[in-house]
């Protein structure tokens, strides 16, 4: 097993999603460019993009006189066709397993049976107790060390059935 | 396979047995024992491979060297002078002729080991990718120098006498999608590089963004000098952060240095670049999506034609090009066109990035000329299969590209050859499959991404690759009929015709290679209900506990 970036874990969702917005909007400006910039930025900051966020960030967006208009539905459009953008409520843990083809001859195929079992998930799904998400997400680029695993932002890789309790177990 | 320093191969077609390969082939075996190389050089039979003129015919790698027609008197002399003392038997060579597209490019190796040769990835892990000094003190924006002193009609007429062809996949002409930009007259018009680099298993793109991104900067501040471009912008996926981090660094360094921004260069040319992030979407890597994306809208490939080049960013024309394609043409300025076209073959000048993934011995990135073989990646770079387990298919160019068995593992890997054989070069993945994998398992996970990243604007591929991936799930759990193969190519077709873009076109290609050939194997589960490889589990859902 080897990890290959550590970052901070999931920011707090304690912080003020106004400001979270406001935030963001600064940062990126309020062109038709940044409007998915600005939604990544939402989503890292509060885990997740919630329907109060949207109303908040198109009050700021929209600026007919800027020529620059949108809707809540173009910004909740966005917000659920970009696989890295979350709708919903996540764990306090996301897991993403990588899906596609060279992990899953690398040894994908067992571990993904590992993973679901260990954490009782399947795809989508998250446990009661609000501890870990489980996703799967397409290539992630590091396929020279497939299998590959995310933890919120750790990755880990060569990951083998054996070493998921470990792993899982950093989490709380 | 064990790992050996050679690999003799002696072609096994009807004719060649009629004019005495087999004999050719023992002695091959008796002479290696004899001089003891037999553990060092490893010998094999091979179908035919084209080229019918000079038979029985011996291809010799690493140097691909080609002896033909060989009679059992001529094996001595080979195996002393080739593998024994390692010089070429010249009078024994076979006569260099373009028979078929599939061998012309032995002329052009010329018996010279196909050794990596590194053109965009020279820099990396030479330099550190943070300091903009290092960059300058390797060539660094010399390329950049020489083009603002050259014709903009000189750089596009270099690209394509170079023969430089788009590395993402499709394998367009580069300098002739310069030279469309560069003759539409807009006042406004965009540079961008498609970093949008999802297709599974492949990586060079990130490892040229993380390792020399000052390349990148150089060669599209050269593409907006030549097309007349004042703002760029490099889409690089959500999921490279670090590549992102270093691009903007990079790109604040450039600034600094005045190699960006208002009179780059001291020149009245200027041209400024932002780095865009993706948000996770594989379909945002077709060019048109990817503008979508940019423009702040969901990833929905456009309607083409009218294309990029004339109404891309914003209604503008607007030049997309790879991350790879663009790291080759600051090279190819500086050193000129005829030097870029003395690697590779003829059709496919340069060199080519591959990944290499699955069951090898050795995983990762390799840079070398176009036109190598199969299983010279797999012998010599990826040191031979793992466990020793046979090789049975190989997966090329990601998801979009094609599943390829063992047979055809002696065709070069061109865009001319590929294109011949009809499959697909794509974005240089290899994912090198043995024989413990089931290929209907393999299909079912290429459809599975399918199905997950298409975009649901058009219905052909909304629905197929839902409907094929219900389909080939059932046949994996053993509720399978035999008219379901029919209904399989079918839809297949109809992706490839109907739906509006490169994912949905490409969708059907595992479903057509897998029946094209592996069709007795996928059989096996529908007719004898039983998986050859022992992968799929074979019991219906309703009865799984």
């Amino acid at each position: 097993m080897l990890q290959v970036a550590q970052a901070p874990h999931q920011a707090g969702r304690e912080k003020d999603l106004k400001q979270i917005v406001e935030t963001a909007v600064e940062k990126h400006g309020a062109q038709a460019d940044a409007f998915i910039p600005i939604l990544l930025e939402i989503n890292r900051e509060y885990g997740y993009i919630p329907a109060e966020a949207i109303r908040l960030a198109r009050k700021m967006l929209h600026q007919p006189e800027e020529h620059v208009l949108v809707s809540e539905g173009q910004l909740y459009g966005l917000a659920s066709f970009y696989h890295m953008l979350h709708t919903e409520k996540t764990g306090r843990h996301v897991v993403q397993f990588c899906e596609s083809a060279p992990c899953h001859v690398q040894g994908g195929r067992e571990l993904w049976k590992a993973i679901q079992k260990t954490l009782h998930l399947k795809a989508g799904e998250t446990d009661p107790e609000g501890r870990f998400t489980l996703k799967t997400v397409s290539c992630l680029g590091v396929c020279g060390v497939g299998p590959v695993m995310l933890v919120d932002d750790d990755m880990y890789a060569n990951v083998t059935p054996g070493q998921l309790a470990d792993i899982f177990a950093k989490y709380e | 396979m064990k790992f050996s320093r050679s690999m003799v191969l002696v072609s096994n077609d009807p004719d060649s047995v009629r004019l005495g390969a087999q004999e050719v082939y023992r002695r091959f075996g008796e002479k290696l024992l004899e001089l003891g190389l037999n553990e060092e050089v490893s010998l094999a039979q091979i179908t035919d491979i084209g080229r019918h003129d000079a038979l029985p015919l011996v291809i010799i790698y690493p140097e691909a060297t080609a002896y033909g027609p060989v009679s059992v008197k001529d094996v001595d002399r080979i195996v002393e002078e080739h593998l024994y003392k390692g010089r070429i038997a010249e009078e024994l060579l076979a006569p260099v002729k373009e028979l078929s597209g599939r061998i012309g490019w032995l002329k052009t190796r010329k018996g010279a080991s196909p050794m990596e040769k590194k053109i965009v990835t020279r820099r990396v892990g030479r330099i550190d990718p943070e300091s903009i000094e290092d960059y300058i003190a390797e060539e660094g924006y010399q390329a950049l120098a020489k083009a603002l002193g050259m014709e903009r009609t000189e750089i596009h007429a270099t690209l394509e006498k170079a023969g430089l062809q788009g590395r993402g996949g499709a394998g367009f002409p580069t300098g002739m999608k310069w030279r469309f930009v560069a003759g539409t007259k807009s006042p406004k018009k965009y540079v961008v590089c498609n970093a949008d680099e999802s297709e599974p298993g492949t990586f060079k793109d990130r490892i040229i963004l993380e390792g020399d991104p000052h390349s990148i900067i150089e060669a599209m501040t050269i593409a907006a000098y030549c097309v007349g471009a004042d703002e760029g912008y490099i889409y690089v996926r959500g999921e490279y952060q670090l590549a992102q981090r270093r691009l903007e660094k990079a790109i604040l360094q450039a600034r600094e240095f005045g190699l960006l921004g208002k009179n780059i260069l001291g020149s009245n040319f200027s041209f400024d670049l932002h780095v865009h992030s993706g948000a996770g979407a594989y379909v945002c890597g077709e060019e048109t999506a990817l503008l979508e994306s940019i423009e702040g809208k969901r990833g929905e490939p456009r309607a083409r034609p009218p294309y990029p080049t004339t109404h891309g960013l914003w209604g503008k024309p607007t030049l997309i090009n790879n991350v790879e394609t663009l790291a080759n043409v600051p090279p190819i300025i500086l050193n000129g066109a005829e030097w870029y076209r003395s690697f590779g073959t003829p059709s496919s000048p340069g060199t080519k990035c591959y990944t290499i993934l699955g069951n090898v011995n050795f995983r990762g990135l390799i840079e070398v000329p176009m036109g190598i073989t199969l299983r010279e990646i797999i012998n010599i770079y990826g040191q031979g299969m793992r466990n020793g387990a046979p090789f049975k298919m190989a997966q090329t160019g990601g998801s979009s590209g094609s599943i390829i068995p063992a047979s055809l593992q002696d065709t070069p890997m061109d865009f001319e050859s590929f294109r011949k054989a009809g499959v697909s070069l794509g974005s240089g993945a290899l994912l090198i499959c043995d024989e413990n994998n089931c290929v209907l398992d393999l299909a079912i996970t290429l459809m599975k991404f399918f199905q997950f990243e298409s975009c649901g604007k058009c219905t052909p591929c909304r629905v197929g690759t839902e409907r094929a991936l219900r389909m080939l799930t059932a046949i994996s759990r053993g509720e399978g009929k035999l008219e379901d193969l029919d209904t399989l190519s079918a839809i297949a077709q109809e992706m490839e015709y109907a739906s509006n873009c490169g994912l949905g076109q490409t969708a059907g290609v595992p479903i057509r290679d897998t029946l094209k050939y592996f069709r007795a194997e996928v059989e096996a589960h529908i007719r004898l209900g039983v998986c050859p490889a022992g992968v799929c589990e074979m019991t219906p859902e309703a009865e799984k506990v």
